[in-house]
């Protein structure tokens, strides 16, 4: 449970993160938290040449609001964020999902914008992102590039960042009404069996689901009757092709995904 | 930009309860390695070496800090707190500590060193905690002996009497 070799370089600006992408690509991996990848070195689930570490980097370590848009940096680490006294105030969703990521011990050090590019099925903040309709801010040594939330997560840990990207920052919209999340998991801090987040839209309500398909998925669904809801949400269950896996069953999964689901969408369209 | 070879080692310095220390690390090597096997600090204990059991739980720079999740490489210049800093003197043992003994909060004592980690970390910025904030907080910690009861236990009866001590200092 050591990691194999690699070069470690601690990055003194932005730039050299970039070079040092363009130049190694597939070969390098970007040090953030290191509370995913960390692990999987450990685990030699990866095995880049070289590693960058960007947390010394005091321009990618911002949380600025503008125009109703929350952008996050790189360098943003969990409890900073959940810190934040805007936070409630701008973004309630993340709000109720952060305290869910991982523990006290390792919220100290993961970063935002790290949960995104390990891009774990069952995370809260893709999760989060989904749900709120986000974007993804990219950016190798030619240009910057923003991809949707829905376009960003490809498959478990796929993402559209190419390899000689790093991910910048990401920016949260604030949600113009209320919104709801919950989790089922076999303790506090475990992997989601089933994550569920709402949103009130102007049309009606958006719920995303997490831990059962590869990516978190959305729906968008105007106002709907009690049985109208209930087809949908069961429809939904089924669309995510749960499946059973030493955690739970697939069945168990659709049935959090019906019972939870309802929840939500009734508190947020109260 | 600094690059620090593979096969090379390269010196990491930092403080270590408020010590200088220094050592040679590869870059691959973890912290908790380099704790244990470089500096000789061996109070700090590692279990799965993938951040779920919280043994090796330290605290970097003011925050927890898995440090089998964490390079020697990436502390360079920080400051580094872990067990062998908790009591006031050798012969004394801190009033988490004592709380943990009257409690039985140890058996084998593996996971204790990270469990007082945080508990000191989390104390000391929240002198009245409940039992589920408690409960939480050992959420990131692994026990196989005790049941955490008498952790709990334990961590409610030092709050308490932090509380009224007002002497009371780590030499943290």
């Amino acid at each position: 449970m050591k990691p194999a070799a690699f070069d470690y370089v601690r990055a003194e600006s932005v730039n050299e993160v970039l070079e040092g992408l363009s130049k190694e690509g597939g070969n390098a991996r970007v040090l953030a938290g290191g509370q995913s990848l960390m692990a999987m070195l450990n685990m030699r689930l990866a095995k880049p040449r070289l590693l960058i570490d960007i947390m010394r980097l005091k321009e990618l370590n911002r949380i600025e609001e503008q125009a109703g848009v929350v952008t996050i940096g790189a360098g943003v680490r969990q409890a900073a964020l959940l810190a934040w006294p805007e936070l409630a105030r701008t973004l309630p969703l993340l709000a109720l999902a952060l305290p869910w990521v991982g523990h006290v011990q390792t919220r100290s050090r993961g970063t935002i914008c790290g949960s995104l590019a390990h891009a774990d099925p069952s995370a809260e903040m893709p999760l989060a992102l989904i749900a709120l309709g986000g974007e993804v801010h990219l950016r190798n040594a030619r240009r910057r590039r923003r991809v949707a939330a829905s376009e960003f997560f490809l498959g478990m840990m796929a993402t559209a960042r190419a390899e000689d990207e790093l991910i910048e920052a990401v920016s949260f919209p604030s949600p113009g009404g209320g919104c709801a999340f919950r989790e089922v998991a076999r303790r506090h801090g475990d992997f989601a069996i089933v994550a569920c987040a709402a949103v009130a839209t102007p049309k009606g309500v958006r719920l995303a689901v997490g831990g059962v398909a590869d990516v978190p998925m959305a729906r968008d669904w105007p106002r709907l009757d009690r049985s109208a809801l209930d087809d949908a949400l069961n429809g939904f269950a089924y669309e995510l092709n749960a499946r059973d896996d030493v955690h739970a069953t697939a069945r168990y999964r659709r049935d959090l995904v019906r019972i939870i689901g309802r929840d939500l969408v009734r508190e947020v369209l109260q | 930009m600094t690059r620090l070879s593979a096969d090379g080692r390269h010196p990491v310095r930092f403080k270590l309860n408020g010590r200088p220390v220094e050592a040679e690390a590869e870059p691959r090597m973890l912290l908790s390695d380099f704790l244990r096997q470089q500096i000789g600090a061996t109070g700090t204990h590692v279990g799965c070496e993938h951040g779920v059991c919280g043994a090796c739980t330290v605290i970097v720079d003011g925050m927890l800090t898995r440090s089998c999740l964490t390079l020697a490489a990436q502390v360079d210049g920080c400051e580094i707190q872990t067990v062998e800093g908790l009591a006031p003197s050798p012969d004394r043992l801190g009033i988490l500590q004592q709380a943990f003994r009257r409690n039985h909060a140890l058996q084998c004592g593996f996971c204790t060193a990270g469990i007082l980690m945080s508990l000191d970390h989390y104390l000391r910025r929240h002198p009245a905690p409940s039992e589920a904030d408690i409960r939480d907080l050992l959420s990131g910690h692994l026990c196989r002996c005790t049941g955490y009861t008498p952790i709990v236990k334990a961590a409610l009866e030092a709050a308490a009497e932090l509380a009224t001590t007002t002497q009371e200092k780590s030499d943290a």
